[in-house]
């Protein structure tokens, strides 16, 4: 008896804890955007930079409240994004399957290799014009300039990721009569999920940048890399700042919805990475 | 159970300090559901002679048979257990990796499970059938390993130092575990250890080779009545024949001081 009321006890006092600990990992998180909100704030209200160019953070909430209920942030958001998966599935397609291949054929490897190494650390902006010229402006320079700059993060990881499969799963498979399809299926691309899930992350952001720089150049009628572009002609640092909320809330979505979920479900899982 | 048959086999290794013999004509008959043990020290060719029956290297010369069938690669014939833990896969659990090799066979799914849960309570991890393999012990994971050789029904068991990187007590456990699977099964084993109270224990026939090159020295049968006593003054004796074969290798007049560095 005696005992099980102090465990009650001991277990009360856990509980509490636990719940001060998660109030502290908030606050812990919080802090850093309150005193960049106060900075922000101060210099605001100081008047070093004119209003109209250096908003209050109330200011930019109405306005992104104003530019959300008139549907007109909204509209942007959705232009970007679907920009942004369809230019980011097509670089999941290829990417994935070329860095595969490469980590596969020897042969495959001498093609790609020197091609990507080379194409790789050119900035992805530096293509803009070239697509630019060659398939207009608009959506599709916009998405396949998207899809091709994001292309080489994920044929790295997926290449290195098959290389780094254990060799003792694939004899281990072989030994239990695993032709090379089934190789492949089974062994292969799990055992190299960590890197090309990695790979996957790397080129979403690297979208991002590209696709948000490509509105601005590319005369898209609707996008939030070019409502944040042309809001400057009316001096609206209010909507640019209202645009780079949303693109921050997007790509944490992405982060916490997306990728967390499917790591959480795979390699997470399977002890391959740890949380 | 199948006879395995090896002849004259020999293979070298090009490494960058030349051409280095593995193994060197290697005769061996096992017999249908025997059990040998391949013991020796490090570098003896023990673990590269296991590696050409099940098929992952070839041999410059001579052949190996199993029932009778040249060996041509890896083959369904044998199962193959490994010293590494990391063999599993670690993204399906016990029972899917149990399941493997029934799959590539093209067993159907009801009847895969059924075999792969007989299996796992052959090994004794039947409680934990949904497991992923890295919430599973060293020791576990090499029991689902064994499981996961067997579910096939190859006709041979190769085994690679499977418990090496166990802790002592847990080697006792895994290796009355095996002597009990392998009653069950009559598979034909081929075992390789450098521990040689495990060779007692374990082989109906012990196979002792010497490095440099790789050479079967002696062959030793253990005609003791199972379960074995490892304690049982008959036991020790054969242990010490074994040593005294080893030690003679390592260059010491004194067998015995070399029971640590066989055991090691």
């Amino acid at each position: 008896m005696q005992d099980a009321v102090t465990t009650i006890m001991v277990d009360r006092t856990l509980d509490r804890s636990q719940g001060g600990e998660r109030i502290r990992l908030i606050a812990r998180n919080v802090f850093p955007f309150v005193v960049v909100g106060g900075i922000w704030e101060i210099i605001a209200w100081s008047g070093i930079f004119p209003r109209r160019l250096f908003p209050t953070l109330e200011e930019v909430a109405a306005s992104f409240v104003q530019l959300t209920i008139t549907g007109i942030l909204p509209h942007h958001a959705i232009e970007t994004l679907i920009r942004l998966l369809t230019g980011f599935a097509l670089a999941g397609i290829f990417g994935v399957t070329i860095g595969v291949l490469m980590g596969r054929s020897r042969r495959a490897e001498d093609i790609f290799l020197p091609l990507v190494s080379i194409g790789a650390p050119i900035p992805g902006l530096a293509y803009a014009p070239l697509f630019l010229l060659w398939f207009g402006l608009g959506n599709i320079s916009a998405v396949l300039l998207v899809g091709f700059v994001s292309a080489f993060p994920i044929i790295f990881n997926s290449w290195t990721g098959v290389k780094a499969v254990k060799e003792i799963w694939v004899r281990s498979a072989q030994a239990m009569g695993a032709d090379d399809r089934r190789l492949f299926r089974h062994v292969i691309l799990p055992g190299a999920l960590p890197y090309i899930l990695t790979g996957l992350r790397l080129g979403l952001a690297q979208a991002w940048r590209i696709l948000v720089a490509v509105e601005m150049l590319a005369a898209v009628p609707w996008g939030l890399g070019w409502l944040i572009f042309g809001a400057r002609k009316f001096l609206n640092t209010d909507a640019m700042l209202a645009g780079i909320v949303v693109i921050a809330l997007i790509g944490l979505a992405l982060e916490k919805f997306v990728f967390q979920k499917i790591e959480n479900y795979t390699v997470v899982r399977w002890g391959m990475i740890s949380s | 159970m199948v006879p395995i048959e090896i002849r004259d086999v020999s293979l070298i290794y090009d490494t960058p300090g030349g051409k280095v013999p593995g193994v060197k004509d290697v005769n061996l008959n096992i017999g249908a559901s025997e059990f040998v043990c391949i013991v020796g020290p490090s570098g003896c060719g023990k673990s590269t002679l296991l590696n050409i029956v099940a098929g992952f290297l070839e041999p410059a010369a001579g052949e190996i048979r199993i029932g009778g069938k040249k060996v041509d690669g890896h083959g369904m014939d044998r199962g193959v257990v490994f010293q590494d833990f990391a063999q599993l896969f670690p993204w399906r659990t016990a029972l899917g990796n149990v399941t493997f090799g029934l799959e590539m066979k093209g067993v159907p799914k009801d009847e895969r499970e059924r075999i792969a849960h007989e299996q796992l309570r052959l090994v004794k991890l039947d409680k934990f059938t949904g497991s992923y393999p890295h919430h599973l012990s060293g020791g576990m994971q090499q029991r689902v390993a064994i499981a996961r050789a067997l579910a096939y029904n190859p006709s041979v068991l190769l085994m690679d130092e499977p418990f090496a990187a166990l802790d002592a007590l847990t080697r006792d456990d895994m290796q009355r575990l095996l002597a009990e699977v392998w009653r069950e099964t009559r598979k034909t084993v081929i075992y390789v250890t450098h521990n040689v109270s495990e060779a007692v224990y374990l082989a109906d026939r012990v196979i002792v080779m010497t490095p440099h090159p790789g050479t079967v020295k002696a062959e030793i049968r253990i005609p003791l009545s199972r379960p074995r006593d490892p304690l049982s003054v008959e036991f020790l004796d054969f242990q010490k024949e074994l040593l005294r074969h080893l030690g003679h290798e390592t260059g010491t007049n004194e067998p015995t001081k070399t029971n640590g560095k066989a055991d090691a």
